[in-house]
């Protein structure tokens, strides 16, 4: 037996099941006797998605622009190729574009109408992107979801929402933390969080500078 | 279709709760579900624009009661009545009735991740001039589509400006319908919040959408 049932080992009779787990269980079982899928297959997907695609490729994206001034030219005007010179791209994200954010313009990414969002940079989406109060609010009232956020920008920062209603799949460009010269990209990139780059957050706060022992 | 799904600007769902160390998943059906869907979408039987038009298609209140990946569920379920690969009373008992119907290909655990890190672009080759061009002042038409739409409703009727000529994709208005890909100019397009939402929209704000070129005219 393939090793997909792994999860659910614990149930071996239909009973224990809930009602949407015999269903999708019931579901898969059809599929895979007809041949439509492999369960082989379907656990390499989860494996993907669960494990290897995530924001982490992402904060490489931006640390690499925050050290790398002809970088940051080619992304912000052609993002998917920039992309993939680090070896990051794939399934939603085949038509990227990264939006920069600056003292006067801040940027915020939504999908109104479903769950547009650039898997091979951010991973999949978190259920908040997807559930209706964010796909509502954001292109109505963007800086009231902010604050939900705990981002209170100015009120001279402009705010520009990207909602992602075709295949163009939007990251944002943070801007760079002060007090990170002489950071190394690796450094750089564990300040980049993943809703810096959605434009609900900003990148980790530096811990505070140790102060100097007096002892 | 003016459904559910087209949500921008709806008021009453209240705040927005972002959930600490969220998973990937939140219940292992959950995973089967998208694997599943993600390997259907491969065979051919249908194309990621159907999909969407199968997921919005749910009643409305079904709909917004629904989990994410309890619409995905329901929307496979659809297609696959709807295309004949199975019965719903196959899909009950879990066991074939009927034999298999051909597909164009299934999804092999060998060389997925490379075929899901190559991707599955949406461009296709331009075989007509671009109608309009960046700064040009346009209008999103003020249509109703009964069938699936990119163009969300808090724009329709509205005043923006383009500000980027995309290229050319597949369109989502006939690819979900089995109407053919018409691949066919997108543009973003900007407007600014108070054209959106009056003198309740952010000062100073802007809000973009990616529009197909059928859903604007000059203004």
């Amino acid at each position: 037996m393939s090793h997909h049932h792994a999860d659910h080992d614990h149930a071996h009779h239909g009973s224990d099941l809930s009602p949407i787990e015999a269903r999708v269980r019931a579901l898969e079982s059809l599929l895979t006797e007809k041949g439509y899928v492999d369960p082989a297959a379907l656990d390499a997907l989860v494996e993907l998605y669960e494990t290897k695609v995530g924001p982490h490729a992402g904060a490489r994206v931006v640390a690499r622009a925050w050290v790398d001034p002809e970088f940051r030219a080619r992304l912000l005007a052609d993002a998917t190729p920039a992309i993939a010179e680090l070896d990051i791209g794939g399934r939603g994200g085949e038509h990227m574009v990264v939006v920069e954010n600056t003292p006067e313009t801040h940027n915020l990414v939504v999908c109104t109408l479903c769950s547009c969002y650039p898997w091979p940079v951010l991973g999949l989406p978190p259920v908040w992107y997807k559930a209706p109060p964010y796909r509502a609010r954001a292109v109505i009232d963007p800086r009231g979801v902010l604050v939900e956020f705990g981002v209170t920008l100015p009120e001279t920062t402009r705010i520009t929402v990207w909602d992602s209603t075709a295949e163009t799949r939007y990251m944002v460009l943070p801007m760079r933390p002060a007090e990170t010269r002489g950071f190394t990209e690796d450094a750089l990139a564990a300040l980049v969080t993943r809703d810096s780059m959605i434009g609900t957050g900003l990148p980790k706060a530096l811990p505070v500078a140790p102060v100097e022992a007096s002892v | 279709m003016n459904g559910a799904q087209d949500l921008g600007g709806a008021q009453g769902f209240g705040p927005v709760v972002p959930e600490p160390d969220e998973p990937v998943f939140h219940a292992a059906w959950e995973r089967r579900v998208f694997a599943m869907a993600l390997a259907m979408g491969y065979t051919g039987a249908w194309n990621l624009d159907g999909s969407r038009a199968a997921r919005e298609s749910l009643p409305p209140a079904e709909y917004l009661a629904s989990s994410y990946y309890a619409i995905w569920l329901k929307a496979l379920e659809t297609q696959i009545t709807a295309t004949g690969l199975a019965t719903p009373a196959e899909m009950q008992s879990g066991k074939a009735a009927e034999p298999a119907k051909p597909v164009a290909r299934t999804l092999a655990r060998d060389g997925l991740e490379a075929r899901f890190r190559a991707g599955f672009p949406s461009s296709r080759a331009a075989d007509a001039p671009a109608r309009f061009a960046v700064d040009d002042a346009v209008i999103a038409r003020n249509i109703h589509p009964t069938g699936h739409t990119r163009l969300p409703r808090y724009v329709r009727g509205k005043r923006g400006r383009i500000v980027r000529v995309d290229g050319v994709f597949v369109f989502p208005d006939t690819s979900a319908h089995g109407a053919g890909e018409n691949p066919t100019w997108l543009y973003t397009v900007a407007f600014t919040a108070q054209e959106l939402w009056g003198e309740d929209g952010d000062p100073g704000g802007i809000v973009t959408v990616a529009a197909f070129e059928p859903y604007l005219e000059p203004a």
